[in-house]
């Protein structure tokens, strides 16, 4: 019976995970006309898509340690009010709202009309140009993925027993070492899921280069997109979501950790 | 020479009152017990002893030093909490050492007095285990352990034993009762377990809606009990209604008793309090109060029999003999047996009446 219940699961791991990714694979071996080659992998190490690569992990990287930066200390101080559930809702509001609509929203603010130069203009310090910028691109990144951080990181946090943090202070230490000695290494679980959550997603990102950084920034998330829908060559495509795929693997194994190191509760 | 004073401290979360007024002083190297049900304000004492919570009014001073305002990280007291508060991401050793770290304590002498702690508190053995792999005992005595290392003045401990097996329990009462005594430092324990208060305490305080109802040596608080509500909460008792005859006679359901008591107004009506092991069964018409066996119930020590006697009234007492259900006895007991509470009388004006019953004499 039990197994009969898996059946569903089953069918949907075939059909819309393993299915895509072992003809994902499959077409990284084609070319244009069909015939089976190796040719897209020796253009993937021909340099360019490397230089692609090392980039998407830049700014993969940096969107998710500023969006940590951001999300830790909001953690804590959410962890502190009184009213949780009313802050974190706040806070998760606005994943309610359409990716594209806020992006478009950014374009608002940023643009040369914008709010943020509208008030720089009013303060006599001048325009600047802050759409199109690299700047731009990591603040509406970290502004969209901040609350796939903050849930896991509140979450471990949430879970650290107060009796614990008292028992810190009735041995010695100030605010600052329970911070350091207490609350970060029993949190570190709910941080490795959060980087998880937005390292991977960051890796591939598209809409948001293009929209806010006019094609400036480019990943490995646009090459593919302009690869399957521009130019049409889905083996060339495919390679480099083939190594998309990996990376993700890599990071995982490096995140995940073993279960045994999980923090068990007492 | 470690003292803490309380003066008329209160303690209000909100709109409610927590603490009222309370006064007591802890000397030194003196094992004590703080004894109520939960709700009582016992762990809040606790706390702001510990410097977890500050005051809403009154003074806390240790030696002579006001510390109201002093954090928990800058008072020479630690802690062991009731559900231990061991890091779990750190080791036993790691655990103990944490307080010495925190304090920058140079290697040698932290490894020394690590390792001494380990020894008083026998986890040698298991230095370097993970939390999660020790049972309920060990967790507690390294929690205990925790605490200890840093050489406290005082310490503090919440239930620690609530959460062990009885048998366990009784041990660990022997080894913290041994430890306080090698330390010389104050132990403040707090529990609702009047057994426990009465083996390991040399003064137990007894707290009702956060306030002090009595305090004293176990002894004084098990034999002299101020009211009804701490003959109740420590020990078992048989506690009637009666009134003052004269000086050392009491009545009770209209029949007259020889006590010990004093120094009461007679007619004054007084609560009547005999222990269950303090009465005794002798044959019918030979004792003071004739009774029919009601019940018995075997407890392991003793047995608990319940009488009826011939007004109806309910006696329980403790005896190491069975009786029979349904026989005839009759039940005696002592003069000294008989204790008289006067009903809303506080802790002062008992001790300064029965001082003055005694000067009397």
């Amino acid at each position: 019976m039990r197994r009969l219940l898996a059946v569903p699961y089953f069918i949907w791991m075939l059909v819309f995970v393993i299915t895509p990714l072992l003809l994902m694979a499959g077409y990284s071996f084609l070319d244009f006309s069909g015939n089976i080659t190796l040719n897209n992998y020796a253009e993937f190490f021909s340099g360019n898509y490397i230089k692609m690569t090392v980039s998407s992990f830049w700014y993969a990287f940096l969107i998710t340690i500023f969006t940590l930066l951001v999300s830790y200390p909001l953690a804590l101080a959410v962890r502190m009010t009184s009213n949780k559930t009313m802050w974190l809702l706040i806070i998760i509001l606005p994943t309610w709202i359409n990716l594209l609509l806020k992006t478009y929203a950014f374009i608002g603010i940023f643009g040369r009309n914008g709010v943020v130069n509208g008030i720089a203009g009013w303060l006599n310090i001048g325009g600047f140009q802050l759409l199109f910028s690299d700047a731009a691109f990591i603040i509406v990144s970290v502004y969209i993925f901040m609350p796939f951080m903050l849930l896991p990181v509140f979450n471990a946090i949430d879970d650290i027993d107060n009796n614990l943090l008292n028992a810190a202070r009735d041995l010695g230490a100030s605010r600052t070492e329970v911070l350091f000695k207490v609350i970060m290494p029993l949190s570190v679980e709910g941080v490795k899921t959060g980087v998880q959550v937005v390292f991977i997603p960051s890796l591939s990102l598209f809409m948001i280069t293009r929209l806010i950084t006019g094609n400036k920034v480019i990943t490995l998330g646009t090459a593919i997109e302009q690869q399957f829908l521009t130019n049409e060559n889905w083996g060339m495509g495919s390679t480099i979501g083939v190594f998309l795929i990996l990376m993700m693997l890599i990071v995982m194994i490096f995140t995940g950790g073993s279960s045994k190191k999980r923090v068990n509760k007492i | 020479m470690t003292v803490i004073k309380l003066h008329n401290i209160t303690q209000s979360y909100d709109e409610n009152k927590i603490l009222h007024n309370i006064n007591y002083t802890f000397e030194n190297s003196k094992f004590y017990t703080i004894l109520g049900p939960s709700g009582c304000g016992k762990t809040t004492i606790l706390k702001l002893i510990g410097g977890f919570i500050h005051p809403t009014g009154g003074e806390i001073f240790f030696e002579n030093k006001k510390m109201n305002n002093v954090d928990a990280n800058k008072r020479k007291v630690n802690t062991v909490f009731q559900d231990y508060a061991l890091f779990p991401h750190l080791n036993v050793y790691d655990n103990i050492a944490f307080g010495l770290r925190v304090k920058k304590t140079c290697k040698k002498l932290l490894d020394d007095k690590v390792h001494e702690v380990l020894k008083l508190t026998n986890l040698m053995e298991y230095k370097y285990r993970d939390i999660s792999e020790l049972s309920g005992g060990q967790r507690q005595r390294v929690a205990i352990a925790r605490a200890v290392v840093n050489e406290p003045d005082i310490l503090l401990l919440d239930e620690p034993l609530s959460a062990l097996d009885q048998k366990l329990r009784v041990d660990m009462q022997y080894e913290l009762k041994e430890m306080q005594k090698r330390l010389g430092i104050i132990f403040i324990f707090v529990t609702h377990d009047q057994e426990e208060a009465l083996a390991l305490s040399d003064e137990i305080i007894v707290m009702q809606k956060g306030e002090i109802v009595q305090a004293g040596t176990p002894k004084d608080i098990y034999d002299e009990p101020l009211n009804r509500y701490v003959a109740d909460f420590i020990g078992e008792s048989n506690i009637v209604r009666g009134t003052m005859v004269k000086d050392k006679k009491v009545d009770i359901y209209n029949r007259t008793y020889a006590c010990i008591d004093g120094g009461i107004l007679p007619g004054t009506p007084v609560d009547v309090m005999i222990r269950p092991e303090d009465i005794y069964i002798v044959d019918h018409n030979l004792g003071k109060l004739n009774v029919t066996v009601d019940s018995a119930l075997f407890r392991g020590v003793h047995y608990e029999i319940c009488c009826i006697d011939e007004d109806g009234y309910e006696w329980v007492l403790h005896s190491t003999k069975n009786a029979e259900i349904g026989s005839r006895v009759a039940l005696n007991f002592n003069a000294e047996d008989i204790h008289i509470m006067i009903p809303g009388e506080d802790e002062d004006e008992f001790n300064e009446r029965l001082e003055s019953f005694q000067e009397d004499q």
